[in-house]
């Protein structure tokens, strides 16, 4: 066990420095901008004692090439570590409370709500938006995705009174399918945004800027945060609502704490992002296949993994077909699946 | 060390009631086997004990209500083995194990020196070295059998509740079931509760057997006098003959209908 709890911080650790390298990346590429190595020297400078008067560091950045990188780049670097660490620790959570691995966060209805909320403003309000102080869209989202999975949740418990997850899976079918048909109704009847609403769905960081991350991380703090304190008890629901309330886990209640908690950081990310596919049902099996199935190495790996891998596939989304962009959801699927593939293969094949 | 007091306990699921006034004593360190047909309100039994169904009346363990306990307090004074406990194919038999000591870990609390030592020796004692570190996925059902009575046993639960516990398994792993939990119990003074299909292991393992039907004892008392032909025909409504071997032990045969 000792040697066990070291295994997982040494993966911990890796994964983190794997997370640094991919981000470092992700600020080094893109169109414009200093020469690449400078970057890395440029972000080091500005930490106070590597730069001047401390150890000398001196990229040669000038003050524009600095603008891109910090004002451009960084964000959306920092906005895509943080949807896809949210996402894919969102799958990892909803995939152990509802013991079903074929769960993402969008289950109960997260991104369908958010989905609608876009819908109801980009055609409501339209254009004219461009105008207002703040964009409504996020905010709308936001609200639409939470009380989405809030009437899910309310039509479950009411039927199944918690004691069973599957009737709360069920409502979140049944909720996923009335909010998207009242969206495809709106849009049916305003086909001239359609482009634009099928543009927010795919699920975008183009626009990333540091009001979008001050905007979500709260949310996602206060999400990770909670998720990464009932880490043990998504191992003790392994053993199923029973046997897991039998060894004294108050199961309802875990199970509600952990539905808010990936909910609230879900429908966050999903209001400053789109719906980036994907990310919250894969990545947490990557995460088993290569470093164990526990929920004490999956939810911290779940957070590194995830938000190197979604910073990874934003680098060609943004440089392949630049200066357009492939959207983020097509490349995590494209780079995402053929992976997963290999490596439940050569899984397999090693066991 | 643990007496289990039954006071006048009823179980309704719905307007279904499958356990009615039920009430019996359980001296510390004794073993109670619960028989009776399918439906006779064994394992509700047993899961009004655990804490998983509501029941009205009563149940008393060394002079206190266990209704009155904490959720963990009361974890750690009843281990419940159901009838098909669900072992996740992925997870290794030493974190199995180490899921008994959930009831003494707090809510924000991690395994300590302690509970990882406790689960080191629960392991050592049963033999279990070799297959704690291997997945449970790959274990034979005797092996995994052991591993979950091992996680009972890292409950340091004074009550034991086993409900059918060796029905998937053969004739021999089964005796090996019952031996460990008989050795445990003299070690330990463990108090067992047991629900059983197999009236002859029934008899071999139980201090005292009670028979139900339609949720109420019908007969309770020594092997002998429980396993009679006649009480086993009225309630079971099996022809059976009941052999007593020169040691004690009583053996029930079933008996063919048509010869």
């Amino acid at each position: 066990m000792a040697e066990q709890r070291r295994s997982i911080t040494a993966k911990v650790l890796l994964s983190l420095l794997i997370l640094v390298v991919v981000a470092c990346a992700g600020a080094m590429s893109g169109p414009a901008g200093p020469d690449w190595w400078r970057i890395p020297l440029a972000l080091l400078e500005r930490i106070p004692g590597f730069g001047e008067g401390g150890l000398g560091i001196s990229s040669g950045v000038t003050e524009r090439e600095w603008s891109i990188i910090w004002d451009i780049r960084m964000p959306r670097v920092v906005l895509a570590g943080i949807v896809g660490a949210t996402l894919s620790l969102g799958g990892a959570s909803y995939q152990g409370v509802f013991r079903n691995p074929l769960v993402d966060p969008y289950l109960l209805g997260a991104a369908a709500g958010g989905g609608l909320g876009a819908t109801i403003v980009i055609t409501t309000i339209g254009s004219d938006r461009l105008d207002w102080p703040v964009d409504p869209v996020p905010l709308v989202a936001f609200v639409f995705a939470l009380g989405t999975v809030a009437v899910t949740y309310l039509v479950g418990a009411s039927f199944g009174g918690m004691k069973t997850s599957s009737t709360l899976v069920l409502a979140g079918v049944a909720m996923v399918s009335l909010t998207t048909a009242i969206q495809t109704f709106i849009l049916q009847r305003n086909s001239d945004v359609v482009r634009e609403v099928y543009n927010w769905i795919l699920g975008r960081l183009a626009t990333a800027s540091w009001g979008d991350v001050v905007l979500v991380l709260p949310y996602v703090v206060l999400s990770t945060t909670v998720l990464l304190f009932h880490r043990r008890h998504l191992d003790v629901l392994r053993v199923g609502d029973e046997e897991a309330a039998a060894l004294g886990i108050p199961v309802a209640r875990v199970r509600l704490t952990v539905v808010v908690a990936a909910t609230l950081g879900t429908a966050a990310v999903v209001a400053v992002s789109g719906l980036i596919g994907f990310v919250g049902l894969v990545v947490p099996h990557m995460v088993r296949l290569m470093a164990g199935s526990t929920y004490r190495v999956v939810i911290p790996l779940a957070v590194t993994v995830g938000g190197a891998f979604l910073i990874l596939a934003d680098i060609p989304g943004r440089t392949l077909s630049s200066p357009a962009e492939v959207p983020i959801g097509v490349v995590t699927a494209f780079i995402g699946a053929p992976f997963f593939i290999i490596l439940l293969r050569t899984r397999q094949v090693t066991r | 060390m643990s007496s289990v007091e039954f006071q006048h306990l009823a179980v309704n699921y719905g307007r279904r009631t499958v356990i009615r006034d039920f009430s019996m004593a359980v001296p510390s360190g004794s073993w109670l086997g619960l028989i009776g047909p399918n439906g006779a309100g064994k394992s509700s039994l047993l899961r009004s004990v655990a804490g998983l169904v509501k029941y009205s009346g009563d149940i008393v363990v060394d002079g206190s209500s266990l209704s009155l306990r904490s959720r963990s307090r009361r974890a750690s004074l009843v281990a419940y083995v159901p009838q098909e406990p669900i072992l996740p194919d992925e997870m290794t038999g030493r974190e199995y194990v180490m899921l008994g000591r959930t009831p003494h870990i707090g809510y924000f609390g991690h395994p300590t020196k302690h509970d990882r030592a406790m689960v080191d020796d629960v392991i050592g004692r049963l033999g279990l070295d070799e297959i704690a570190p291997r997945q449970l996925g790959v274990l034979s059902g005797g092996e995994r059998q052991r591993l979950v009575i091992a996680r009972a046993l890292a409950t340091e639960a004074p009550i034991l509740l086993l409900d059918e516990p060796t029905s998937a398994l053969d004739i021999g792993h089964q005796q090996q079931a019952f031996e460990l939990v008989e050795r445990l119990r003299r070690e330990h003074g463990l108090t067992v509760i047991s629900a059983m299909h197999d009236l002859t292991l029934a008899g071999m393992y139980s201090d005292r057997l009670a028979l139900m039907h339609e949720g109420s004892v019908v007969a309770d008392g020594s092997v002998e006098a429980v396993l009679s032909a006649e009480t086993l025909a009225e309630f079971y409504g099996v022809r059976v003959t009941v052999h007593r071997e020169a040691d004690g032990t009583v053996v029930v045969v079933p008996r063919r209908e048509q010869l």
